[in-house]
């Protein structure tokens, strides 16, 4: 069509007559970073959606190529900054089964308390950023007060409040914070009351469901067609959880549902994530008072060495599934990684989702996507 | 899924495909030209491969090679399969019509490795602007001023 970089000064091949071709992004709220959508429409009713990616590209794959396998780790920990622990573990894990490492069982629990803990920040986060998308300011700071215990949980055992670089090959950096059991049975406590105030800000409100129910539809065939995976491909009834389907890391041993919706909509999507939240909490309260004794760490060489071949590894992030892909030559640094980002697949039934619809039911088909940039471009 | 009963069928199929069993996945290796239509029969095959999950390209200086993972969504089973390119003009078929979410990842391929998807509907530069020159995720692609290679 035209350079993503170029101003237009030809307007004749634009488009017939009565459209209208609008650029939102690369700096819009909606957004939630920069994404920049370039929409053809008919009045208000959305021709054609194209998605220029790029902004925040860093080329992650070809940085990885010449770190070596405890490096790597924490340059991903800023793909999906909001499940950077789900992150660093996918990343763990395949250099793991490479070298065939085996992890604690304490550095084991760890992570699944972690990576729920993890997702359930994500989520948080997710539902103020969407309430606000669609005008709804005061959600945001209820789910922040929240977020905040967890981030304190996180800076306190690994000194970090978002790129935690905590997963570390053969099991966790450091091992648990003192007062970690404590300050996660508090969070866990607040958290079952406070959740039931989201649902009587948000979920039960008249505005909030007509603006949802109904808008960006997704049929399950095409969620499989387009590769939409977590609680998009769930909203849409289909069972894409990796933690069920691929159990790691002693999912396997825990007791949880998979959640899903059958209406396909963005309300479906909507009440996918906020019933997640509360088995992330099921699987939190097994296993916080369960921890077992012993290493958080396996012993491992200093320098890594991944044997010859191709290692990969399938994790449930809060978007859905990341996979790792490494291809080894026997070195020390990958010969070439790949990561299959959640966001990315998700992105691409965005045109299929809104077509035909209006520009206002653009926001909250996009909002329910839960898109984070930086995990699209890598 | 039997790995024997995959077997039989691919090579009933395409005789000239071979495998490779030392991964997690069995892998098929099968030339450019007959790629398509293997794929659209593995889609349509009692394996039942509606899901393609991860497609990458790997350059190995000498060839490029094109990696396409598949899974099942009713049977769960993986598999992956490949195709050498050469790398001077690197060509192969779209799958976008059989697994739309292949758009995309071709779409990332094309720019990055610099692979002809034929007939693809809309092959442009996803990540890159447009003027960008070069091939970034190839081996011998330098870049004196935005390092990206450490």
């Amino acid at each position: 069509m035209y350079s993503q970089t170029e101003i237009i000064k030809d307007t004749s091949n634009l488009g017939s007559e009565g459209e209208l071709v609008i650029n939102v992004g690369p700096q819009h709220p909606a957004t939630h970073g920069v994404l920049h959508l370039v929409i053809t429409l008919n009045g208000e009713t959305i021709k054609k959606i194209e998605p220029h990616l790029g902004y925040i590209h860093r080329s992650i794959e070809k940085m990885c190529e010449s770190l070596s396998y405890r490096q790597f780790i924490y340059v991903t920990s800023r793909m999906d900054y909001l499940s950077a622990h789900i992150n660093n573990l996918g990343c763990a894990m395949c250099v793991e089964k490479g070298m065939q490492i085996e992890v604690p069982a304490r550095a084991k629990v760890i992570r699944v308390l972690m990576s729920e803990l993890t997702r359930i920040a994500s989520h948080e986060l997710w539902i103020g950023a969407m309430a606000m998308d669609l005008g709804a300011f005061t959600p945001f700071f209820y789910t922040f007060r929240e977020r905040e215990m967890i981030n304190e949980i996180m800076e306190d055992t690994c000194g970090a409040r978002l790129t935690m670089n905590y997963m570390v090959p053969g099991g966790v950096s450091f091992d648990l914070h003192p007062d970690f059991q404590q300050k996660v049975k508090a969070f866990v406590n607040q958290f079952k009351v406070r959740v039931l105030e989201f649902e009587d800000l948000i979920t039960n409100n008249v505005i909030f469901q007509n603006r949802m129910k109904g808008v960006g539809v997704l049929s399950p065939e095409d969620v499989i067609s387009y590769g939409c995976t977590g609680p998009v491909a769930r909203g849409s009834g289909v069972s894409s959880d990796i933690r069920k389907l691929y159990p790691y890391e002693g999912y396997e041993n825990v007791a949880f549902d998979e959640v899903l919706e059958t209406s396909c909509d963005s309300f479906a999507r909507y009440m996918v994530r906020i019933r997640e939240m509360s088995q992330s909490i099921r699987i939190i309260e097994q296993l916080i008072d369960n921890i077992p004794e012993g290493d958080f760490q396996a012993k491992t060489k200093a320098v890594l060495k991944l044997p010859k071949g191709e290692f990969y590894t399938r994790v449930e992030t809060a978007r859905g599934e990341l996979g790792v892909y490494i291809v080894s030559e026997g070195g020390t640094t990958p010969y070439r990684i790949k990561f299959r980002s959640p966001g990315f697949s998700n992105l691409s039934a965005l045109h299929h989702m809104v077509k035909g619809s209006k520009l206002g039911d653009l926001m909250a088909t996009m909002g329910t996507l839960d898109l984070v940039i930086p995990d699209i471009d890598r | 899924m039997d790995n024997e009963e995959f077997k039989a069928f691919v090579t009933g199929l395409e005789p000239s495909a071979t495998f490779d069993e030392t991964g997690e996945w069995i892998c098929v290796s099968v030339e450019p030209a007959a790629f398509k239509t293997f794929a659209s029969a593995l889609r349509h095959s009692v394996f039942h491969f509606d899901y393609l999950f991860c497609h990458t390209c790997i350059d190995w200086k000498t060839h490029l090679t094109v990696v396409y993972h598949f899974s099942s969504s009713s049977f769960r089973h993986s598999i992956v399969v490949k195709s050498n390119l050469d790398r001077l003009k690197p060509e192969i078929e779209t799958v976008s019509d059989i697994w739309r979410g292949a758009e995309f990842f071709e779409r990332e391929v094309f720019e990055l490795f610099g692979v002809n998807y034929l007939n693809h509907p809309d092959l442009r530069k996803l990540i890159l602007t447009d003027d960008f020159e070069g091939y970034p995720l190839r081996k011998d692609f330098e870049d004196p001023i935005n390092m990206i290679k450490l």
